[in-house]
């Protein structure tokens, strides 16, 4: 063995490439599968791509580090699942680039958080958690709420997005900014927006001013809801 | 076979007519940044633990949030005290042990060193002004992300070249992982950080992946960060300080081949031990959990083999303060990369899990042995580099070695009690079989065992202040080495 391993130990190239090899094994029998077998990611109804509000709070969520106290993965264990509700699918988080699954849980995870509380709510601990939950660890973000929220670039963002497999129509992306002011815009027609994206929830705001935290809301209130659970039997799930 | 380890030892070589001028400049600066961004790390961390005990030193801005402090914590850690470090002994390790300069000129090291600071000092900014992939440990935006894929490129034409210039016929076997270390690194860091930008000119990307291939794909990279950079990299450091603190040869060398190629081969598929339960096949993370579990062989071979290069030198412990460090590094390391396996358990990891068990598990790992097995190399390379018959103050050396190992201890220990019993509360059912606790009743359980996590942190910063002190003292304390101390196997 010693002898066999000179060949190693006495070229660097050798060395070199046979780490190289030995290191790639892992990463292609464990990832490379994931992308070529069809049961990874279950076919449900109802998934869609996020609202360009949706999406904008969404990367707030991801510039702010959320993951790092929330996580947004339910995983399949009765306590789990009596807490947060259905365990989370992987068609659940296919149209998130990235994942948001986080590791640490400071906070509660918030994969099923849509619905659960009023919009009002949102907005009130969101700029000041402690007022509403006083043993909360979570840091005050009332910056959001005196931040507008940056629009410019909705079109290119959705458009990058359908470069990395979100299947954005082209009216969708057409109506990018349209459909940014309608979410946040309670007294406007949300018709449009809701043929497009359904079950989008409708923010606070006047339809012309949209803040940081009216995307954030946006966001948090579609998590979990898009799966109808009620109405998907076990054979549904099964492929 | 004992006498080619000894070959490749250059303290057992006959000292050769040649005389090489080695690049000590760079490793002198990385001595120096390692242990500025060695107090940062520390500092921010202590900052962070004092937000999770009282959150209004969050102070409400958006730049002193823990969402956007914590990547700071992390990467300051990881890459500027830990890669700050690699690089440092890297470039020290493979110039002594190939008996020649750096390859590639004094002007491409440099490059490597402080490209490779820049690219630090860019990725903390870009966290506090709110540019993140929110990808664990691989936070920088796409720019920063290049720029450190050129840097890293420059490090591993600088190894590699000086590899192939050696004039030892033998590659030693710490270069074996450094190398190890930087092309896995490489690999790792590409892969994971694929993404499209949303415009050339701005920061924001869109991740390539999404969902579960995106989560796997980024814990492929998170464990390996673990794995290679954390652990292959340290190694490399372990197999040279070690065995010159003490003035023996490594142990087995036939336990140093085993161990390196089964620990590299391993490693790689460790990563879906942390998704667990999760919407990744169940394949996957079945993989993912015995390999994991292997793993506990080649970690424990590299334990093995640091630790019995001690025979017949452990009295060395009573007077080198920098050799007890490294020592007590290995025993950290032993002792993390068992309860790491453990942890992996699907059924261990339902309960670990989202819980901060995994943060102490961390913390005993980068305290314990990362941070350690820096300050032995540190505490040796400094009165080596700057031409000093030893330290300012062995004695400010071992109060630095207690209080920090009291505060690992701490740190540890505490985050133990704090992490089982989140995972306990959240999942005890009362006598009804309703759920018997509130998630909050579980943020109001662990305060106590917050503090002490944060009084933990304090002694480990403290012990750090010391050691910067220390270290001054002995770069101001007057020369004694004559010149004749460049030459060769020095």
């Amino acid at each position: 063995m010693a002898i066999r391993h000179e060949f190693f130990e006495k070229n660097a190239i050798f060395l070199l490439v046979g780490t190289l090899l030995t290191v790639a094994v892992g990463g292609i029998v464990e990832v490379i599968p994931l992308f070529t077998i069809e049961t990874t990611v279950e076919k449900v109804q109802g998934v869609r791509p996020y609202s360009p509000l949706e999406l904008r709070g969404r990367d707030i969520y991801v510039r702010e580090g959320c993951y790092l106290c929330h996580s947004q993965q339910i995983r399949a264990l009765r306590d789990e699942v009596e807490r947060y509700g259905h365990y989370s699918l992987a068609a659940e988080s296919m149209y998130d680039h990235p994942f948001q699954w986080g590791s640490k849980r400071i906070g509660p995870d918030l994969s099923r958080v849509g619905g659960k509380y009023s919009s009002e709510w949102h907005y009130a601990h969101m700029q000041n958690p402690q007022a509403l939950v006083p043993e909360s660890l979570m840091p005050k973000y009332a910056f959001l709420a005196e931040t507008p929220l940056e629009t410019g670039d909705i079109q290119a963002r959705l458009r990058t997005n359908r470069m990395v497999g979100v299947p954005y129509t082209d009216d969708q992306i057409t109506n990018a900014s349209v459909d940014l002011f309608a979410q946040a815009d309670p007294n406007g027609d949300p018709a449009a927006l809701m043929k497009r994206y359904p079950k989008a929830n409708l923010v606070a705001g006047d339809g012309r001013r949209v803040t940081e935290l009216d995307a954030v809301v946006a966001y948090l209130q579609v998590l979990g809801t898009m799966v109808n659970f009620a109405d998907t039997s076990t054979e549904k799930l099964q492929q | 076979m004992s006498d080619i380890t000894a070959d490749a030892m250059p303290m057992m070589a006959h000292a050769p007519a040649r005389v090489v001028v080695y690049n000590e400049r760079i490793v002198k600066n990385a001595v120096i940044m390692a242990m500025f961004w060695g107090v940062v790390a520390f500092t921010v961390g202590v900052y962070l633990a004092l937000e999770l005990c009282w959150p209004a030193f969050n102070l409400g801005y958006s730049f002193t949030n823990f969402g956007r402090l914590r990547p700071v914590h992390t990467s300051a850690a990881i890459f500027a005290f830990g890669g700050t470090a690699l690089i440092g002994t890297s470039f020290h390790v493979v110039q002594r042990t190939c008996r020649t300069r750096l390859f590639g000129g004094d002007a491409l090291a440099s490059f490597v060193f402080w490209g490779y600071q820049f690219f630090i000092v860019m990725a903390a900014l870009s966290y506090v002004m709110g540019f993140s992939q929110s990808r664990e440990y691989a936070e920088p935006e796409w720019y920063i992300d290049i720029w450190l894929t050129v840097v890293w490129v420059a490090y591993l034409i600088v190894f590699l070249g000086t590899l192939m210039m050696r004039e030892e016929p033998h590659i030693y076997v710490a270069n074996w992982f450094y190398l190890a270390f930087i092309v896995t690194v490489a690999m790792l860091h590409i892969g994971n950080n694929l993404a499209i930008p949303v415009s050339f000119f701005g920061a924001k990307s869109y991740s390539a992946f999404s969902g579960a291939q995106d989560a796997l794909i980024q814990w492929w990279y998170g464990h390996n960060a673990v794995g290679f950079f954390l652990t292959a990299g340290f190694l490399g450091m372990m197999y040279y300080f070690i065995p010159k603190a003490a003035n023996r040869p490594v142990y087995s060398y036939r336990l140093s081949i085993v161990h390196f190629w089964s620990l590299i081969f391993l490693y790689i598929w460790a990563g879906p031990h942390h998704l667990h339960w999760t919407a990744l096949p169940d394949w996957a993370q079945t993989l993912g959990m015995a390999f994991s579990i292997m793993l506990w062989m080649p970690s424990w071979g590299g334990m093995i083999n640091g630790l019995m290069t001690l025979s017949g030198a452990w009295d060395k412990l009573r007077t080198d303060p920098g050799l007890r460090f490294s020592v007590t590094a290995v025993g950290f390391y032993g002792m993390s990369t068992f309860e790491g396996p453990v942890m992996s358990i699907r059924d261990v990891n339902a309960l670990a899990h989202y819980t901060d068990w995994v943060v102490g598990h961390v913390h005993s790992g980068a305290l314990g042995w990362v941070a350690f097995i820096s300050f032995g190399a540190i505490y040796y390379l400094v009165p080596v580099l700057w031409k000093r018959t030893g330290l300012f103050s062995n004695k400010l050396a071992a109060w630095h070695y207690w209080i920090a190992t009291l505060g690992i201890v701490f740190y540890i220990t505490s985050l133990w009690v704090a992490g089982i019993m989140q995972g306990l509360m959240w999942r005890a059912y009362d006598q009804y079989g309703f759920l018997q606790y509130s998630f909050v009743e579980s943020v109001v359980a662990v305060h106590p065992y917050y503090v002490i996590r944060m009084v933990g942190g304090l002694l480990f910063l403290t012990g750090a202040l010391i050691m910067v002190y220390n270290l001054i003292r002995t770069v101001n304390s007057p020369t004694t080495a004559p010149a004749a101390a460049l030459r060769v196997g020095a």
